[in-house]
């Protein structure tokens, strides 16, 4: 560890990433421009992400990972043993214990708490570029408020599927003023951006780009009068806990076709375990 | 009578050679301007410059806007004319391509300007963007049908119906038959000569072909090297052109 920095990153490039996280903070939406470092990791593995936890980070913090709300994935293990070994940061898989986590598609299940920060990974920062590749337009777009444009994919959507069917990705307004992309959680996640009590960062490495939700932020996700934004999810309890308003991943049990639903958020599913909830493909369910 | 629009000196130069020099003129509510000459001598930099495009090196661009009355849009913020550009104003490019969303359905192209005013009932605005394609005369069963299914006069129509659905005053049009085929061209003027009427529309077409501004022009402005030459009624020019320029143009036409 003493090769490094702490939490790998010198400590010129994380000042220069705070000011672009403390002027996101100050513009909630708004995409700050930072320079992107090189990190010992490819881009589609969350460097946007990394570099904005180590900013962020002090040796008192307890570190989670998630990604796609496991904490066991080969992703989310390479970026909590990073920090283990730059930093050398107690790291946690309990939401209510972290002080810092990153996420990459989701957002826990358990209500975060004024303290806590939540880091998302983003592979594409730009709502508008689905349909306008011209980065000096969108960003015309953006400090003029035009954002008709977004409302044009949700209208394509409607027309080829009958409803809104974006279930990622799904474009919200910050404050009645930015429209921002809240990187490819489900759309089920959406409700919870809005009024958390925990501070959102949301770090793009490839594009340079970082934004931020301070604590208690209004976040709408956009609709149509006659189309309202639904927060849907699988139509299932979950198999293993029970739970009726989790997030569910679909899972092969066997070759023969069997498939079950279960919490995406693996901390969450395993706490409602502990605490004698079971489902109907839990084995003490069978016993 | 107030002009809806008053062009004053607009010059614009790229470098030292001369785009457009000190051309005015007033145009009035429901009337259509046509600006002829031959290519390079200025047509279109006039145009992107009155239409916002291009910013002129000197003169003004003043519109007679719905809430303040008469403003320069040359001077006017930049969030300001562009509010103009997907209301009151509205552009027809020559080639369809750079004025429609070739990834978009014809529905949510001609459904954009609404969404960019503020429309958010679904229903309501493909109602309206159906209805449009019918004046444009695109069968409604193409409304989920992407632009690149369409032949080139179905594109230019539908940019047309993308560009009106708002219900702009004035429209500004560079060469919108030119590419076309003659049997095309005429159907399109048809259609455009029926909306202008119907809708009280003005116009500044800028064109090639004098059977253009004969069937769609009531005045008409003839430009050479950047400057205005003749101008005058359609059918005076047209008939009895005095410039030397004019009598050219007219005759070279007459031969074809
Ligand atoms: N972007 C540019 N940079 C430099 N010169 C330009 C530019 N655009 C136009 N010009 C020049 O300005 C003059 C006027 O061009 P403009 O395109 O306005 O003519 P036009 O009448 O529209 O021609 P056409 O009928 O071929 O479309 C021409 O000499 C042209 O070469
Ligand atoms: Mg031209």
């Amino acid at each position: 560890m003493s090769d490094y920095n702490f939490a790998y990153l010198d400590e010129q490039t994380k000042r220069m990433i705070r000011r672009a996280i403390l002027k996101g903070l100050a513009i909630p939406g708004y995409q700050v421009p930072f320079a992107s470092r090189e990190m010992p990791m490819p881009y589609g593995w969350g460097t946007g992400g990394v570099q904005v936890s180590a900013a962020v980070m002090t040796p008192d913090d307890r570190f989670k990972v998630i990604d796609q709300g496991a904490d066991d994935t080969t992703n989310a293990v390479s970026i909590r043993t990073f920090f283990e070994r730059t930093a050398g940061v107690a790291t946690t898989t309990k939401t209510s214990e972290a002080s810092v986590i990153q996420t990459r598609h989701r957002i826990p299940e358990e209500r975060l708490s004024e303290g806590q920060i939540l880091v998302y990974q983003v592979p594409i920062p730009e709502p508008l570029q689905f349909l306008e590749p011209r980065e000096s337009e969108t960003r015309k777009m953006h400090s003029l408020e035009e954002y008709g444009l977004m409302h044009v994919k949700l209208y394509e959507d409607i027309s080829r599927h009958g409803h809104i069917a974006t279930s990622y990705d799904y474009p919200v307004k910050v404050e009645g003023r930015y429209v921002m992309d809240p990187s490819p959680i489900p759309k089920f996640d959406n409700p919870k951006l809005g009024d958390m009590a925990a501070i959102q960062l949301f770090g793009a490495g490839r594009e340079q780009r970082i934004y931020a939700l301070p604590p208690y932020t209004q976040v709408v996700s956009l609709d149509f009068e006659d189309h309202p934004f639904e927060a849907s999810k699988p139509d299932h309890p979950c198999a293993m806990c029970g739970a009726e308003n989790s997030y569910l991943d679909e899972v092969i049990t066997d070759d023969t076709g069997g498939r079950m639903f279960v919490c995406s958020d693996t901390d969450f599913c395993e706490a409602r375990q502990a605490a004698g909830n079971t489902g109907t493909m839990n084995g003490r369910d069978a016993a | 009578m107030t002009p809806l629009l008053s062009v004053q000196g607009i010059t614009k130069f790229y470098g030292h050679h001369i785009g457009c020099k000190d051309v005015g003129f007033d145009l009035y509510p429901g009337e259509v301007m046509g600006i002829v000459g031959e290519s390079g001598s200025g047509k279109s930099t006039l145009l992107n410059c009155m239409a916002g495009h291009l910013t002129p090196d000197a003169g003004a661009v003043v519109f007679d806007t719905r809430s303040d009355g008469p403003k320069n849009t040359v001077t006017m913020s930049e969030p300001e004319r562009r509010m103009l550009s997907r209301t009151d104003w509205a552009f027809v490019h020559q080639h369809a391509r750079d004025g429609l969303r070739m990834g978009v359905s014809a529905g949510g192209n001609v459904g954009e300007r609404l969404m960019a005013v503020g429309e958010r009932h679904y229903c309501d605005i493909r109602a309206k963007a159906t209805d449009w394609l019918g004046r444009v005369e695109i069968d409604a069963t193409r409304v989920d049908d992407r632009p690149t299914t369409f032949s080139g006069g179905m594109q230019q129509r539908l940019q047309i119906a993308r560009n009106l659905v708002t219900g702009p005053r004035l429209v500004f049009m560079d060469e919108p038959t030119g590419g076309l085929d003659v049997s095309v061209q005429a159907r399109l003027l048809d259609l455009l000569r029926g909306l202008v009427r119907d809708m009280g529309l003005s116009a500044i077409i800028v064109t090639h072909d004098l059977a253009v501004v004969r069937l769609l022009a009531d005045r008409l402005m003839v430009m050479k090297d950047g400057h205005v030459v003749e101008a005058g009624l359609t059918d005076q020019v047209l008939d009895d052109p005095q410039h030397a320029y004019s009598q050219l143009l007219v005759s070279s036409v007459l031969q074809v």
